[in-house]
């Protein structure tokens, strides 16, 4: 089994679905001699061309317009926005058309869209570019969003957001692209709609998207010692969301904590609750807890900076004060 | 026969088709006025009377292949281009036999078999996906163009200008139709556009553009004819601005009160696209009573064939919201 990192693995989905498929080709800023803000796409270039590797101008709206436009004449691009902070450029082409069209259209169109982007904290970028969006794209019909936390879960799961027929949002988190793990020899498809339990446990169910399921599986390891049994449970894809797996895994454990590195106010993790109280309610032992960031743009110094962005020790804390009631 | 036609003067047979369809979406329009008056259509309507010289001449000059974007004021194209009254009217009464089975409405016209990638509510909001139609055009070696129809006031948001950089960047084959009606809803141009030349904003860009009297059919088929021969070419995308006039109200019920009526009523009695071209013809008034009839009674079938469409069931909403 090779060894990717996160970065390689969107590569080698990217690289694979485009080498099978004409109609696969990628565009965004700075992706083709630079290879992507992050790296992503270096060397893709030389392989597929400029044609299919294509760079943009800064030009968000267009890029993604363009993108629904191919994609509606049967074509599959994937976009890249370089930092989801930019997504909001391109807010109304997302929203109003690509999620859209479909119904729009009484079912004529489809927009077979890959919107790649990747924000997160912890490395000083400041406000405006490390912010965790996932959460507002799940409010829209018409959009999936996907959002990996490992090089196997990427890989897997961008090649399905490819050759999904619907516009699909699919985050990526900025602290991960070095992370590496041995990923299966084939390419092997994750369907959009599954989530996967990272840690099997019995006494709570922490509920983690993106960096946060790394900080989760640290907290699960030392509230072990602690005696408390985690399970780490990650979503993997937001909407649709594996609700029946999610459900299970709390009538299991009778105890719940959601976690994500956005803000907690309206975050994914408030869906979560929703969704468990509804579904489980007569089963959970104590309240939900949430975790996220505090209520405050991204402030550049890296003390604050810290203090706003949550990590393991508070998924902790948490799991401390839902076990305890 | 097209090019010959291109080349020389029209046929008289080929222009009375234009009057037709000129004047059916003008009856079919002032039908949805009325019906919308009697309470029968939902939502709110933008009609195209005034504007039909463009949508015909543009409609008529695309070849089978080619796609176009509307805008919210949408019947009139997509009648041009084929679509016919009856599924046109039966989505303005929100049956699942309308153009978008009932899911769309007057501003998401949509009838992909003819290219109509759909009317937007948003203004600019269909620019650059008809950038990236063409960009796949170009990509798959496909002789087709793909064309977007907007109004002057578009030219002032930002899709308008990154479509228009992008297409010409990338050279892809696409035509950018601006029909200025000189008004941006109540906004006049002079408090909305600081220069009068529209087609100086596709020269920032490098982009070949033409300017036609939108209110001559017969100029704009033959600018438009040039304009997509331009695109298909490879010679890059083109802005087409059709100078036109809006002879009623932003939306069907609009007072204008932002209008002189004076020269309201002169431009009325003026810009007459169908009078224009009634008149270039020496149309008898017995031949125009007799065409009036056959496209009136086409425009009174559609609103028969609306009242007796199939209501959708309201669980229906569920469906289409993923492929």
């Amino acid at each position: 089994m090779p060894e990717l990192s996160y970065r390689e693995a969107v590569r080698d989905a990217l690289s694979h679905a485009m080498r099978e498929d004409d109609d696969v080709f990628i565009m965004g800023e700075d992706i083709a001699e630079m290879g992507g803000s992050m790296g992503v796409t270096a060397g893709m270039l030389d392989e597929f061309g400029p044609d299919r590797v294509r760079n943009t101008p800064i030009s968000e709206m267009a890029i993604v317009g363009a993108g629904i436009g191919a994609a509606i004449q049967g074509m599959r691009p994937v976009v890249e926005v370089m930092y989801e902070d930019f997504t909001t450029l391109a807010m109304e082409q997302i929203v109003n058309q690509a999620a859209k069209h479909r119904s729009m259209s009484g079912g004529q169109l489809k927009v077979p869209l890959t919107i790649r982007t990747q924000g997160g904290a912890g490395w000083s970028p400041g406000a405006q570019h490390a912010q965790q969006l996932e959460g507002w794209f799940v409010h829209v019909p018409g959009l999936k969003v996907v959002f990996a936390s490992t090089p196997t879960d990427v890989r897997g799961l961008l090649w399905s957001a490819i050759y999904d027929d619907n516009p699909v949002m699919f985050f990526e988190h900025r602290t991960l692209y070095g992370i590496k793990e041995e990923v299966p020899d084939d390419l092997e498809p994750i369907p959009i709609g599954k989530a996967r339990v990272h840690r099997e446990g019995e006494d709570v169910t922490v509920v983690a998207t993106g960096r946060l399921v790394h900080e989760a599986l640290a907290a699960a390891q030392e509230a072990e010692g602690e005696g408390v049994s985690v399970e780490v449970f990650d979503p993997r894809t937001l909407q649709p969301l594996d609700e029946d797996g999610l459900v299970a895994s709390v009538k299991k454990t009778n105890r719940c904590v959601v976690a994500h590195e956005a803000v907690t106010r309206m975050g994914f993790g408030a869906e979560i609750a929703a969704v468990v109280q509804e579904k489980a309610f007569d089963w959970l032992d104590a309240p939900i807890e949430r975790v996220g960031a505090k209520f405050a743009p991204l402030p550049f110094a890296p003390v604050m900076e810290d203090y706003v962005v949550p990590d393991a020790a508070d998924v902790l804390e948490a799991i401390r004060r839902t076990v305890g009631r | 026969m097209a090019k010959v036609e291109r080349k020389g003067t029209l046929s008289e047979e080929r222009l009375r088709t234009f009057l037709r369809e000129m004047l059916l979406i003008r009856r079919f329009e002032e039908k949805v006025e009325e019906r919308f008056r009697a309470g029968e259509l939902p939502g709110f309507l933008h009609v195209a009377i005034g504007q039909e010289a463009v949508a015909v001449g543009v409609c008529q000059a695309l070849d089978d292949g080619d796609v176009f974007a509307s805008t919210h004021r949408a019947h009139g194209h997509t009648l041009a281009r084929g679509t016919h009254p009856n599924a046109v009217m039966a989505e303005l009464y929100g049956k699942l036999e309308g153009c978008s089975h009932g899911y769309g409405g007057s501003m998401h016209l949509y009838d992909i078999e003819r290219g109509n990638l759909g009317a937007n509510a948003v203004v600019g909001g269909g620019l650059p996906a008809i950038t990236g139609a063409a960009l796949a055009f170009k990509l798959r070696g496909e002789p087709r163009v793909a064309l977007a129809f907007f109004g002057d006031g578009a030219t002032n948001i930002g899709t308008f200008h990154e479509s228009l950089n992008l297409a010409q960047l990338w050279q892809v084959p696409a035509v950018f139709v601006c029909e200025n009606n000189h008004w941006a809803e109540s906004t006049p141009a002079h408090q909305q556009l600081p220069i009068e030349d529209l087609t100086k904003r596709a020269a920032a860009f490098g982009m070949h553009s033409i300017t036609v009297d939108g209110q001559d059919v017969e100029a704009v088929y033959r600018a438009a004819g040039r304009a997509l021969k331009h695109a298909r070419d490879g010679k890059g995308p083109v802005f087409l601005l059709a100078n036109t006039y809006r002879l009623v109200g932003h939306y069907v019920g609009d007072p204008q009160v932002y209008r002189d009526k004076e020269e309201f009523r002169e431009t009325r009695e003026t810009q007459d696209p169908i009078d224009h071209l009634r008149d270039k013809l020496g149309v008898s008034e017995a031949e125009f009573e007799e065409l009036d009839r056959e496209v009136h009674e086409l425009v009174e079938a559609s609103v028969e064939f609306a009242k007796a469409g199939t209501d959708p069931k309201p669980e229906d909403a569920l469906k289409n919201v993923y492929a």
